[in-house]
This record gives structure tokens, C-alpha cells and sequence, in this order.
């Protein structure tokens, strides 16, 4: 049986994880852009979908490869824009509150652990389906999502902070 | 927590329902709307208007039931929907008698679908029997298959259900609620001398 559920509901449900992971994985400038492309591929999709189908992490599946997409697209613009000029980009444009400063601190990550850290900590994912995604084994996913927060905690502790909420455990 | 998140969020919802809607694929755009019968749902498909919904019978209970009847890809989206609910507010006003919106019947089929374009005739400010609409039809003496047609008509208040009332002049149900079936008849001056009944 193929999916009969509102496709508004699978915003409404689902559109804040996604945005956190987005904003997680390629900071505020390009989060929304790849937000939205993710939500109007899965509503493409969406008639299609087995009805058994795990929302939230069928997005977020979608949500990486339209941020691997993104950063293709960015790395070629970039090349194109610094032969040109050689104007720095302009400081992002982060919002100000707690949660974007968590989300902020690990957008800061080297890739492969922002992304394990986003897609387990932030989304949910097993570290199995986490190593599906991106590649390579589910202890090598686990070791490097472990990485970056022992990185996330040491940076805390270093501005002398220790919100920790908002984090799953596992 | 993350209030500046969730406005992010709220603005990226409200772009990304303009931008899917112009890419064609939302197959039923709705929105809701203050009114005074309380807040209506208001659904439209590429062939006009499909649905109104009472506040009492559910948001997301009549969404999903567009989801499932008529296609998945249903969303909020409250731009094309303006018309609607533009003619809507000129009717509660007291200043628009008949509605011009195109309609899509699609939610009714067979003898219902008789009654609900037979009652559709039934002018503002008038009232007519649940006997006399089923004489107008191709069974005419189907009256309670008539009082089951008006009880599930998709499109309330466009499609006048409410002007259609019991032989003996009592209002009969409605189902948006007996109150509002009252109300409708009283904005529109069809009121008998004995509302009570």
C-alpha cells in the first residue's frame, strides 16, 4: 500500500528536524534553499511511498543528498567567484538563540562527524542507517558521531558552558 | 528554545507552499478561515472549489480525507484559496447573494451527485422540503436518499444544504449543527415566524 497521508502533515511533523539537520550540515546561508529542495523532491515522491515508510528518516535521507548536492554546487561557485574577486564572503548569518548556537557548534565540525553527529543526534538515525547515507562501516559512523561530541563537550567546557539539552541519547 | 529557529521555520514553510503549488504538483491546496460559524476549512483542487469544512468535524480529519479520497499531495496554502474565501466573507457580510466559484463535485457521485446540482438551483433566501427537491429528481420520492445527500455534501454553505428544511417547517439537521443551519437561514432573512423548531 502506497502512501495516503497528507503530504502537510510530513511538514508540519518533520519540517523542524529537517531544518536543524540543513542548518547542521551546511550553516544558515544555504540551510533553507535545501530545505525546501528537499521537502518539493519528497513531494514528488511522496504518492509513491510505501505507507510504512519512516518519515523522518526517509527526509533526512533526502535532506543529505540535496546538501551533498548543495556543497557541489557551492564548491564549483566558490571556485568560479575567487578566480574573480578576491572579497571574502560575507560573515553567515546565524540566529542568535541557544539551539542555533548547539547547531552552529556542530556545522563546525569536520565534515564526516557533522554529519554523524546531525543525522544520530539531531535526527535520530541509528548509526547503521547513518553509515548507509554517507559510507563506510557503523562502528566507523559510531566512532566518529562519539568524536564529535567528546569534540562539541571540549569546546562547552572551554567557553565554560554546560547546556547539554537537546541531545538524544544513543 | 529555538524561537528563532521555529520563525525560520514558519517563513520557510510559507515559501515552500508558494514555490510547490507553482510547480504543479499540489493536487488539493487548502486553508482555514474565521467565520461566523467558527473556522472554516476551504479546499480547492485545479477545477475549483472541493471541499468546506466545519470546525466541528475536524482539520485534520476532513485533510486527510482529501489525502486519501482525492490525492496525498494535499497542502496548506492559503493564496489560491483567496477568492474563495473573499466571495465567503461578501456572503457572511450580507452583501454577496450567489456565488460565482468554480466547483469540483468530484467528492459526490450518483444520486447524491443529482441532489446536491439539483439543490444547487435552490436560490438565496428561500427554502424548499426535502420532498419537494426529491420530486425534482430522477427518483422522486427518494426522500430520505435526499436528507443523506444534503448530511454528506462536501461543499456546506457554496452548496446550499441549509436551505433545504422538514414538510412540516421544522429546520431539520444539518451537519455543520442545527445553530448553524439557524444561523445560515437567518443571514439569509428565510427564517420562519417560529425559529425554535
Amino acid at each position: 500500500m502506497t502512501m495516503q497521508k497528507p503530504f502537510e502533515f510530513a511538514v508540519r511533523d518533520h519540517g523542524r528536524t529537517v531544518l536543524r539537520v540543513c542548518l547542521a550540515t551546511l550553516g544558515p546561508d544555504e540551510a533553507e534553499d535545501a530545505w525546501s529542495d528537499t521537502f518539493l523532491a519528497a513531494l514528488e515522491a511522496w504518492p509513491g511511498l510505501p505507507a510504512d515508510t519512516n518519515i523522518e528518516a526517509w527526509l533526512v535521507r533526502v535532506a543529505h543528498h540535496k546538501a551533498v548536492d548543495a556543497v557541489r554546487r557551492g564548491v564549483r561557485q566558490r571556485g568560479v567567484a575567487e578566480r574573480v574577486s578576491q572579497v571574502r564572503p560575507q560573515e553567515s548569518r546565524w540566529p542568535g538563540d541557544e539551539a542555533s548556537t548547539l547547531v552552529r557548534a556542530v556545522h563546525d565540525l569536520p565534515e564526516r562527524q557533522r554529519w554523524c553527529v546531525a543525522y544520530h543526534h539531531l535526527a535520530g538515525l541509528p548509526h547503521a542507517e547513518v553509515a548507509a547515507l554517507i559510507g563506510g562501516t557503523p562502528d566507523a559512523a559510531r566512532r566518529a558521531c562519539a568524536d564529535g561530541v567528546k569534540a562539541l563537550r571540549a569546546q562547552q567546557a572551554a567557553l565554560g558552558e554546560s547546556e547539554q539539552d537537546g541531545w538524544r541519547n544513543g | 528554545m529555538e524561537e528563532r529557529l521555529m520563525g525560520t521555520l514558519d517563513d520557510a514553510r510559507g515559501r515552500f507552499a508558494e514555490r510547490a503549488v507553482a510547480s504543479g504538483m499540489v493536487d488539493v491546496r487548502y486553508t482555514t478561515t474565521d467565520s461566523p460559524l467558527g473556522t472554516l476549512l476551504l479546499a480547492a483542487t485545479d477545477a475549483g472549489l472541493v471541499r468546506v469544512g466545519f470546525e466541528a468535524q475536524g482539520e485534520d480529519a476532513v485533510v486527510e480525507e482529501l489525502a486519501s479520497r482525492i490525492s496525498p499531495r494535499v497542502m496548506r496554502a492559503p493564496r489560491p484559496l483567496d477568492a474563495v474565501r473573499r466571495e465567503l466573507d461578501e456572503y457572511f457580510a450580507g452583501t454577496r447573494r450567489t456565488f460565482t466559484l468554480p466547483l469540483d463535485w468530484q467528492l459526490s457521485h450518483g444520486y447524491r451527485l443529482e441532489v446536491l446540482r439539483e439543490l444547487a438551483k435552490v436560490p438565496f433566501g428561500t427554502t424548499e422540503s426535502y420532498a419537494s427537491l426529491a420530486a425534482a429528481t430522477s427518483s422522486p420520492r427518494a426522500v430520505r436518499a435526499v436528507g443523506s445527500a444534503c448530511s454528506t455534501n462536501p461543499i456546506p454553505i457554496v452548496v446550499p444544504c441549509h436551505r433545504i428544511v422538514r414538510a412540516d417547517g421544522q429546520i431539520g439537521n444539518y451537519l455543520g449543527g442545527r445553530d448553524a443551519k439557524i444561523a445560515l437561514l437567518a443571514l439569509e432573512g428565510a427564517l420562519g415566524p417560529d425559529p425554535a423548531h
